[in-house]
């Protein structure tokens, strides 16, 4: 399998802390990756360093054959930052359509996207005015509008319904199907049953990266969320 | 740089404003509820009138779309929109000249509505047109625009940015000559005012003020604050980076 994304000897400082320690991780086209690790392991360093954003100390990220940051990557992935950032002083159908023109794409698109995250009834309210979990697809819909090869979404389904988080998965798992490439951070680990494959990391290295399967296999239990403790465990007695 | 990401660029910002009615309200009314009050200050003497109000329609401009975009440009950058636009495919200049086309618009209907106000129902008197001090208008206005986007960098919260008002605006306002005629100010200080923009501008008004045409000291003073703006948006964008740490 191709893959979209391939990250080699990462290391990143922020201040004067050093938050990745050499990360190497590979994410294959078409599937949907999850990046689960707890708060301030480095989760959000590593998509920004993917989506271009980050200064980084040393190491290659490759994203869809190309160095990380190239311009022409720029019409290709859509990233969603953990807080919604989009403008609270448009509506839902101004944001989407601003972030759609960026890509020349039309109307009737950011339409039909408005419609895909559910907010077609809201689509002529302002973002500022939606409650929480309207507000984050409101910013999932801005990257969606272009339809990019890779999307990384910082911990989209936080303060979604349990119902709206099952729309929003089986969402993610169609585009993938479709060949777009996602990876996904989360700390909630029934929603990484549903990833095809999982990159665990913690204090900015990573513990596991495998399939769900697999990683549960290898500690030799069936939840994932006992294998996540057991691997953070693992890792701190080491 | 693309003409369809600017143009969609500036309608978001003049979309964005749009909302914000009582803003917009501001923006037109209060330098009309200040011309009034310097009306009713210089009742009985015409000529300061001309002169003080003359040298407001000048200076309103510049503090207030100072202040509107530092607080702008603080939004994009604190919400993450601004690391968000820097994954597509927007450019700076996009971003920048977007912010100046959209508020240089506002300026104008402001700078067109305070002027009328001025010269019709105040009886402000000028040698030259209207059209001069409107156009004057709009450049302090796009000076404004252009050192609020650069000090929007060094402010970390919307507090600090509004602190960068009097450091910016009123030394500029103190040493244009409003107050004192800048060659009777001490050397040091009027060497001050040289390096200034609002000096320039202010000049450039009262060479409005006293002459029926357009003079080369107007066009030069309008030259220098166009400059100014130049210098400013391209320091901006010497702080806006797609990559931080």
């Amino acid at each position: 399998m191709v893959n979209a994304v391939e990250v080699d000897g990462l290391h990143v400082e922020r201040g004067k802390k050093e938050v990745l320690h050499g990360i190497s991780a590979q994410i294959p086209a078409g599937s949907v990756t999850g990046l689960l690790g707890p708060s301030g392991s480095g989760k959000t360093t590593l998509m920004r360093a993917i989506v271009g954003v980050q200064v980084v100390r040393s190491g290659r990220v490759t994203v869809l054959g190309e160095p990380a940051g190239s311009v022409s990557l720029r019409r290709k992935i859509g990233y969603v930052t953990q807080s919604p950032s989009v403008y609270p002083d448009l509506t839902v159908a101004e944001n989407v359509g601003y972030f759609g023109n960026l890509y020349g794409c039309s109307r009737a698109n950011a339409v039909e996207t408005i419609r895909d995250v559910g907010l077609a009834e809201q689509a002529g309210q302002l973002v500022g005015s939606l409650s929480g979990g309207w507000h984050s697809r409101a910013s999932l819909a801005c990257a969606l509008v272009s339809r990019p090869e890779l999307l990384v979404l910082d911990e989209p389904t936080v303060g979604q319904d349990p119902v709206l988080r099952d729309e929003l998965w089986s969402r993610f798992a169609q585009l993938a199907a479709e060949g777009t490439t996602l990876l996904v951070s989360s700390h909630v680990m029934d929603e990484a049953n549903r990833c095809d494959r999982l990159i665990l990391i913690r204090e900015g290295a990573i513990v596991a990266d495998d399939t769900p399967a697999a990683v549960k296999a290898a500690v030799g239990t069936d939840d994932l969320d006992e294998a996540f403790l057991r691997l953070v465990t693992a890792a701190e007695v080491a | 740089m693309s003409v369809r990401i600017l143009v969609g660029t500036t309608g978001r910002i003049l979309r964005q404003l749009r909302h914000d009615p009582r803003t917009i309200a501001m923006m037109l009314v209060v330098p009309v509820v200040l011309l009034t009050l310097i009306y009713f200050m210089y009742e009985a003497d015409e000529r300061v009138f001309d002169r003080i109000a003359l040298i407001m329609l000048g200076i309103f401009p510049f503090i207030i779309m100072f202040l509107v975009t530092s607080i702008a440009m603080l939004r994009e950058r604190t919400s993450g929109t601004l690391e968000r636009l820097f994954t597509t495919p927007v450019a700076k200049a996009d971003l920048l000249f977007g912010y100046g086309i959209a508020f240089g618009l506002v300026a104008a209907v402001q700078a067109a509505v305070a002027s009328g106000v001025a010269f019709w129902l105040y009886d402000l008197d000028t040698a030259g047109g209207i059209g001069l001090v409107v156009l004057i208008a709009v450049t302090n206005a796009l000076l404004g625009v252009a050192l609020g986007l650069l000090f929007s960098a060094f402010a970390r919260t919307e507090f600090q940015a509004v602190q960068f008002m009097p450091v910016v605006a009123i030394p500029q306002i103190l040493l244009c000559g409003l107050f004192v005629p800048r060659e009777q100010m001490a050397g040091w200080l009027e060497a001050i005012s040289n390096v200034l923009p609002l000096s320039y501008a202010v000049e450039a008004l009262g060479e409005v003020g006293a002459n029926a045409e357009p003079t080369g000291t107007m066009w030069r003073d309008v030259a220098v604050v166009a400059g100014v703006v130049v210098i400013a948006l391209g320091l901006g964008a010497a702080t806006l980076r797609r990559r931080t740490p």
